[in-house]
């Protein structure tokens, strides 16, 4: 057992991030993902971080985060022969996932009347930026455009700056999961139903469209008119927002919760037991939270994060620390729930990675292989496709496949 | 017409607040069946809004989304027109039942029995007090797929924690690594970006519960910890770590993929940010070529033209300088003619859009990503989001609009467990079935 997706295979045609997400999903819980490369690689190999931050297309940090167990095969479909190797791939497929520019599968003869002539029950998911079709079909994305235009970041901020973004490319990650549950249902409704189709995933929809603060933005927007502002920081109330204490800072969110819990996680004190305090609106009164954060400020400024947090958890207090990945990798629960995945690499070496997204009982997840090398399984994948070693060997010299440098 | 996607999957709904009811949304979407599980005697803060009965005047109070009403008007049941709530509730159905006694589990029993999935992201041990445990689902239903969405899993020093998405943020190092460079993180706080991710998660694992069952005739249960699911979206970070040991701290608006420039720039606004009239548009320049044709754009000033500027390392050593330049080219344009400009270079850019902008945006008509909704009781129609799917053999689209409280104790009851009129009607006298909170709910 080797997942719940043991039976399924995918073939791969995403670059970047989100659909490389969205497979990474599939071949995590099980299924056999071929991920077809161009020559010269999907170009996410290009993206650091690197080891000594020195580029080399076998050392992409985030190339290998988003491939695990996958296998690599790489073909040229611009090549006259291109189109031979894919169709035999599609043939053993239960699902063609791509992310080229809207129009570039057509334009090698591979699109989706191509796909739908071979195999009318196999669905096709195109993941792009703006989607198939719309004004906007061709224009360029990226992590910021992408999440500006289409998600929740105009309220992001303060409202005297520029509004800010999420980390890294998150945006693109959250969308490549909307992706992969667009993909399982494109496969359930192709597998169980028989029925082939195109699907038209866009990222941008997928952010606009996302219950992520947007919806409930466009709710109050329709029923009243009322615009949602950059408001910065939530600190108007007694322990609530992020707090120095002794080795950095700690995240609350006391005011208007329960006075008894926050009074139990300072241990009860004398002070605390002022009936000021226990007004109904005591915990956002301007001059009693001051008074309130001095005294906060000096109970913190002898306790560590960790302390902090386990005071907090014990008492029921909303609370969390701000670690760093440093503190991430050595904290004690999620070693105890053996979240970090060693891993071991032909060029990176032995390192650990965060492993499971999520815990399945009766079908675990299980890191297989590593992120594969460019063309690592060209021939093993040719050859299950049906490619005696004679004409691999000819699809190698007319330069339609390559294989891995060994 | 073909069937939906997922027609034929029924899913029970315990969820509450933002990822749960995110992931149902999406299976909703997909034509499974969900049915939210309702208690007329208990009320879940943050999910139908604050309280049952608020004053009208503080619920008018509440800054928005909280603080939006139909036509300014909360009613007799707030509950059905919460923004936070109706968002996330289409597609769905509701029924209610009082979980507090053993009569209202047995009702749960029987509706398990008929169901395929249970969902559920309730403070851990919620459940538990109830008696609802996978064991007890399976001891119902052998295959019944559980999934569950805790904050920090169900082992571990964590397990009891409580959070919101808020602290999930701190502790999986994300209010670290985004916010402004030059201030302290305390300024920047009220970020949630994990409820997307693990609700997006929360659906496929229910389908691939549903797939696995299918295929084995074996039911299970699914632990997806909200924090280790978020670590995806931070991969960059954790693998600087892995590889080289760094510990990276917030670049901003910066890309962490090294290009430059990348950022958000002022355009003409009509207006500021007290009244959300500021205007921002995000440009990415990703290659030295589309950064030739930016110069371009900009009609080659000396400053651009110059050759320390023609490599990604001279733009990245010089990226303040190339913020300020920007931002005094780009406060001149409107950001939606700037976008369009810049686009037709083969430049990534698009304005920072603020959120009902997005009902004038043409290219947001054309894909049909809103469609009128009118809630239960007539109030309506609004605009709100559609399904962002596109199936054109399997069309996704609005079938319900957001859920009323109770409103489908009828179907529930009658139909799927087949309880007599007369039964029905006994329940409805002991409280179980209502479209309204108990009078004791505050």
């Amino acid at each position: 057992m080797t997942g719940p997706l043991e039976d399924v295979k995918i073939l791969d045609l995403t670059e970047y991030i989100t659909g490389p997400y969205a497979t990474k999903m599939f071949a995590d819980y099980g299924a056999d993902v071929l991920k077809v490369e161009r020559p010269r690689g999907d170009p996410a190999r290009q993206l650091g971080p690197f080891p000594d931050d020195t580029p080399h297309p076998e050392r992409s940090g985030t190339f290998f985060y988003f491939n695990t167990n996958k296998r690599s095969i790489v073909l040229d479909l611009g090549h006259p022969r291109g189109r031979e190797v894919l169709g035999s791939l599609v043939d053993r497929a239960d699902l063609v996932v791509e992310s080229f520019r809207p129009g570039a599968l057509d334009q090698l003869g591979v699109g989706w009347d191509w796909i739908r002539e071979r195999r009318a029950d196999l669905p096709l998911v195109s993941i792009s930026n703006f989607g198939q079709d719309g004004p906007y079909r061709d224009y360029k994305g990226s992590e910021l455009v992408l999440f500006g235009f289409g998600g929740e970041m105009y309220t992001m901020g303060l409202p005297d700056r520029a509004p800010v973004k999420m980390y890294g490319t998150a945006a693109l990650v959250q969308s490549g999961a909307a992706a992969s549950v667009a993909m399982m249902a494109a496969m359930m409704a192709g597998r169980e139903q028989g029925i082939g189709q195109h699907v038209d995933f866009s990222i941008f929809d997928s952010q606009m469209g996302s219950a992520d603060r947007r919806h409930a933005n466009l709710v109050a927007w329709e029923y009243a008119g009322k615009r949602v502002l950059r408001s910065g920081a939530l600190t108007a109330g007694m322990a609530h927002g992020a707090h120095r204490c002794v080795d950095g800072w700690v995240e609350f969110t006391a005011a208007g919760q329960r006075r008894d819990r926050l009074s139990n996680m300072l241990g009860n004190p004398d002070w605390f037991e002022d009936p000021k305090w226990k007004a109904p609106a005591a915990a956002f009164d301007p001059a009693l939270v001051d008074e309130f954060n001095d005294r906060f400020s000096a109970w913190l400024a002898t306790r560590t994060k960790r302390e902090v947090f386990a005071q907090a958890r014990e008492a029921k207090v909303l609370c969390g620390p701000l670690f760093t990945v440093r503190e991430l990798f050595e904290d004690e629960h999620f070693r105890e729930r053996s979240f970090w995945e060693t891993v071991e690499h032909a060029e990176l070496g032995t390192f650990e990675m965060p492993g499971r997204p999520f815990v399945m009982s009766a079908s675990p997840w299980e890191l297989r292989r590593p992120a594969p090398l460019l063309g690592e399984h060209t021939r093993e994948v040719l050859g299950e496709a049906g490619w005696n070693n004679a004409r691999v060997e000819e699809l190698v010299v007319e330069n339609v496949v390559y294989e891995a440098k060994s | 017409m073909a069937e939906l996607p997922l027609e034929g999957v029924r899913v029970l709904d315990l969820c509450l607040v933002w990822a749960g009811p995110f992931a149902t949304m999406l299976l909703g979407d997909l034509g499974a069946e969900v049915i939210k599980v309702e208690n007329p005697f208990v009320f879940q803060p943050m999910t139908r809004g604050m309280r049952a009965r608020p004053r009208k005047e503080s619920l008018l109070m509440a800054p928005p989304p909280g603080g939006a009403w139909p036509d300014g008007e909360p009613g007799g049941r707030p509950w059905n027109y919460n923004p936070v709530f109706v968002q996330l509730y289409r597609n769905k159905k509701s029924f209610t039942v009082d979980l507090r006694r053993p009569e209202g589990m047995e009702i749960l029993a029987r509706l398990v029995a008929e169901s395929d999935a249970v969902i559920e992201n309730n403070a851990t041990g919620t459940l538990e007090r109830l008696g609802i445990t996978y064991d007890w689902l399976r001891g119902e239903n052998e295959k019944i797929v559980m999934v569950r969405l805790p904050a920090y899993g169900s082992t571990g020093p964590y397990a009891e924690a409580r959070a919101l998405g808020v602290h999930l943020e701190s502790v999986m190092g994300h209010t670290l690594l985004r916010g402004y460079e030059d201030l302290d993180p305390s300024t920047l706080t009220s970020i949630f970006s994990g409820d997307y991710l693990s609700g997006a998660l929360g659906a496929f694992a229910v389908m691939m519960g549903v797939w696995h069952c299918r295929r084995t005739g074996e039911g299970q249960l699914v632990e997806i910890g909200q924090a280790e699911a978020a670590s995806s979206m931070f991969a960059q970070a954790f693998m600087d770590y892995s590889l080289n040991g760094r510990v990276q701290t917030t670049r901003g608006n910066r890309s962490v993929h090294d290009v430059a420039p990348y950022g958000v720039y002022p355009c003409q606004s009509p207006g500021t940010a007290e009244t959300g009239e500021d205007r921002w548009i995000a440009i990415t320049i990703t290659s030295d070529a589309q950064w030739q044709a930016l110069c371009e754009e900009m009609g080659q000033p000396d400053w651009a033209t110059a050759s320390e500027l023609e490599t990604q390392e001279g733009r990245l050593a010089r990226q303040d300088f190339l913020d300020e330049r920007l931002s005094a080219w780009t406060v001149n344009f409107e950001d939606y003619e700037l976008f369009h400009r810049l686009q037709a270079a083969g430049i990534p850019a698009a304005p920072v859009l603020e959120a009902s902008r997005v009902y004038e945006d043409p290219h947001v008509a054309e894909r049909g990503l809103f469609a009128p909704q009118t809630l239960f009781d007539g109030i309506g129609p609004y605009t709100f989001t559609a399904p962002f799917f596109r199936f054109p053999e399997t069309p996704v689209k609005v079938r319900q609009a957001p859920v009323a409280f109770g409103e489908h104790n009828e179907y529930v009851y009658k139909e799927v467990i087949g309880v007599s009129d007369q039964e029905y009607d006994r329940l409805r006298e002991a409280g179980h079935i209502a479209v309204e909170y108990d009078r004791s709910v505050p």
